[in-house]
């Protein structure tokens, strides 16, 4: 049983309001760094518990935070990016909806250690009970004194505002996401400048996931060398994974990094196996932008070793043979699924999501869109699969920002995975809209090749 | 700064773009440029088809970049060293950016009024396939008219954004942007309102397809027919700078546009009344005929190009087919 940092009291009733969160060592968090610590200090801590971006790139937190520039006499900003809409991720909509008040501390804490003086919380416009909560919650803390003027008599001020963005995937990308905030379209911008130079406003500004703020609040509670001795080599801390899909149970886990694939999906305490007695044909381990992979190959790597859920495991085997830990949005798929369908669903998606800025993310995503479109109702053709490969090819890194290789990873994995069910859809095109391909050899063990 | 470009070097300032540094060395190395305008700020990035590799980051840090980048959006390090057309991986990435944006494009040059001195054109001839690979239906909108003297035909519109910062830096105020997002977005004003601006012209210069035309001259003539002669006038309007170049059809002022370079980019803004109402030839003081490069389809019929071309000389056929020109070109 795995410990559990931001979860720990999910099950209280009336967590969600500050008086029971705070007898439970709320705001601990918010008393030590500001009264105890300084903002150097506190980002020595983030960047010794080696917390890892829980977005989906995985980048270094602390390494983030040291990143930012200060010039005398302009403003800092922190924004948490709460604009979850990957397919398969629900992880940071849990955590506001449960425990806002965690989000709250975590974003006091980060902003007294960036220095900054108004914060922002940038939300899915269509999370709207989400964001009556995180108001309520910041009205509560306010009331307490833990908002506003001269934070527990520190001389520290804060401003926190929940902003809802208008519901578009685009604006989980940063840049997008500050032009949004800005209260321009939601366009990505063109880097360099990063934000940590040049963000909001064009004022030095860090865009963190909920989650990553969130477990902020662990790290001061306990220490980052502490924090750090969870987890597996580079990969510290515990992460929310949200299992979705044909799983008994599913659900937001946490889970410390480094726990063994198979254990997450089949113990009871996690996943619980696959529903129905059915057995598992493929996993996307991290949300739908990462690539997907067959059960066989998501169980254990290319070399036969166990998978473990932490980045480098997952990303074992590169593009090849591995994926990515991404934002956690765990989709687990059973032998009656088929892996040409969800792809035009996810090809679909990016197509509806493209912000249209840069030509081959906005021409390329709808042209894959089509042709997966043709291959899952039968009018496929052989040639479609080569096709596929090649127009993600001219998308993927050609873009102004990763959604072009978003829409493009998706893709190419399931045909370099799945290629004889995609054949199957043009060969079989009259049985293929009738039934599913099964499970095939998928869940097959690895012919492990012998040097 | 030293920057070396497909093996050639240059010296130039710190802040230049690598797509001006290109310029600067001119020739081939030049990456194509469809969004980019140097006389607007915050243009470019967007099309891709400038893409090209960093082979050397800079004299302190020799990492190559790890993707291909835009190369009028990323400026030059001291030691950079950038590989255009020498890179495989960028002639497949801008082959592959060229495609993506002739899928959705009509490919109506035998109708479109910018045929001749189109961008799109010039690039798919350059670094495009002759056959698409897209076997679907093609977007399609309908023809706005936005005023009365400019057209939009969004079905050839590749959304380069200039026409958006034109409206934005060059006119007063700017009535029209970007409607819905991805593959369906379109440049549009707001529930048909009209452009109405002084110098709400230069859209239709700027715009590097046929989507944005002058509706006084759509329809009067193909632009390679047309005879482009420099001239100007002391222009009223405190902000315009009257020099122009005017399109010859006979006798008549066909169409006035402001002068574009060697990359199609308008060299000074023109307002609206010298583009759509001075087209009398008293109206202007003539300077002479407007030089177009000789690659320029518009070049074909006059001036340069008067010779017969070396083909003719050697086949008797066609010799005595181009009688009249071989005269002519003993006359002048």
């Amino acid at each position: 049983m795995g410990r559990k940092l931001l979860l720990e009291h999910i099950n209280v009733p009336g967590i969600n309001t500050f008086d029971v969160y705070r007898s439970k060592g709320g705001y601990a968090a918010v008393e030590k760094a500001l009264k105890t610590l300084t903002p150097d200090e506190v980002v020595e801590e983030v960047k010794k518990s080696g917390l890892r971006g829980r977005g989906g790139a995985g980048f270094p937190t602390g390494m983030k935070w040291s990143f930012l520039a200060k010039p005398e006499g302009v403003a800092r900003y922190l924004v948490c990016n709460a604009d979850e809409s990957e397919p398969g991720t629900f992880k940071d909509r849990f955590l506001m909806t449960y425990l806002p008040h965690l989000l709250i501390e975590g974003m006091i804490v980060a902003s007294f250690a960036l220095g900054a003086k108004t914060s922002y919380i940038y939300v899915r416009g269509e999370m709207m009970p989400q964001i009556r909560i995180l108001e309520k919650a910041i009205a509560e803390a306010k009331a307490k004194g833990f908002l506003g003027k001269n934070i527990l008599g520190t001389g520290y001020d804060l401003e926190l505002y929940v902003q809802p963005g208008g519901g578009a995937y685009i604006c989980g990308e940063e840049t997008a996401l500050l032009e949004s905030l800005e209260g321009k379209r939601g366009n990505p911008r063109i880097k360099p400048p990063f934000p940590a130079i040049a963000g909001l406003y064009g004022c030095p500004t860090v865009v963190n996931n909920v989650e990553s703020i969130a477990a902020v609040v662990p790290i001061i509670n306990e220490g980052g060398d502490e924090y750090a001795k969870l987890g597996i080599g580079r990969s510290t801390g515990t992460k929310l994974i949200s299992a979705g899909g044909n799983l008994k149970n599913p659900g937001v886990y946490e889970i410390d990094l480094g726990l063994p694939a198979e254990e997450f999906l089949y113990s009871d305490e996690y996943c619980g196996g696959i529903a129905n007695g059915k057995r598992l044909k493929a996993v996307v381990a991290g949300g739908s932008s990462v690539p997907i992979l067959p059960a066989n190959l998501f169980l254990k790597t290319i070399n036969n070793e166990a998978r473990l859920m932490s980045y480098e495991s997952l990303a074992y085997g590169g593009f090849v043979s591995g994926t990515m830990m991404g934002s956690g949005g765990f989709i687990a798929y059973d032998e009656d699924q088929c892996i040409v369908r969800n792809t035009w669903n996810f090809a679909r998606f990016y197509h509806h999501e493209s912000c249209g800025q840069c030509s081959p993310c906005r021409e390329g995503t709808g042209w894959m869109e089509k042709v997966l479109h043709r291959l899952e109702y039968g009018h496929g053709k052989m040639s479609d699969m080569d096709l596929l490969v090649d127009v993600s090819k001219k998308i993927e890194g050609n873009t102004i920002c990763p959604l072009g290789d978003a829409a493009a990873w998706p893709v190419a994995s399931a045909i370099r995975h799945f290629r004889d069910e995609f054949e199957w859809h043009v060969t079989d095109a009259a049985t293929a809209v009738t039934r599913n391909y099964g499970i095939a050899h998928y869940a097959d063990p690895l012919n492990t090749v012998v040097a | 700064m030293k920057v070396t470009i497909d093996g050639f070097p240059i010296e130039v300032e710190a802040g230049t773009t690598i797509l001006n540094a290109a310029r600067l060395i001119g020739g081939d190395i030049v990456p194509p440029a469809m969004c980019y305008y140097s006389k607007l700020e915050g243009t470019g990035g967007k099309c891709r088809t400038c893409l090209v590799q960093v082979s050397k980051g800079s004299e302190k840090d020799p990492r190559p970049m790890p993707k291909l980048v835009a190369s009028c959006r990323t400026t030059v390090m001291d030691g950079m060293e950038v590989k255009n057309i020498t890179s495989p991986e960028v002639i497949e990435a801008r082959k592959g950016v060229v495609e993506m944006l002739l899928i959705n494009h009509p490919l109506d040059c035998p109708v479109c009024d910018q045929a001749g001195e189109c961008h799109l054109q010039d690039l798919g001839y350059e670094h495009g396939a002759a056959k698409t690979r897209y076997e679907f239906d093609r977007r399609t909108f309908e023809k706005i008219d936005i005023g009365d003297k400019i057209q939009l035909h969004m079905t050839r519109c590749i959304l380069c954004y200039r026409c958006v910062f034109v409206a934005d830096q060059i006119t007063d105020h700017r009535i029209h942007g970007i409607l819905n997002r991805g593959d369906h977005s379109e440049i549009s004003t707001y529930i048909q309102k009209a452009v109405d601006n002084d110098f709400s012209g230069n859209v239709i210069d700027v715009c590097p397809v046929g989507a944005l035309t002058d509706k006084t001259f759509r329809f009067k003539n193909r632009v390679w027919f047309t005879k482009p002669v420099e001239a100007h006038r002391e222009c009223e309007n405190p902000k315009c700078c009257g020099k122009v170049t005017l399109w010859y059809k006979g006798e008549d002022v066909i169409r006035v546009t402001a002068r574009k370079d060697e990359y199609g980019e308008a060299e000074e803004f023109i307002c609206n009344t010298c583009r759509f109402d001075k087209k009398k030839t008293s109206d202007w003081i003539i300077e002479g005929p407007r030089k177009v490069s000789h690659k320029s389809v518009i070049s074909s019929n006059h001036y340069d190009t008067l010779k017969p071309l070396p083909v003719v000389k050697t086949n008797p056929v066609l010799k005595e087919a181009n009688k009249e020109q071989f005269e002519r070109e003993t006359r002048l």
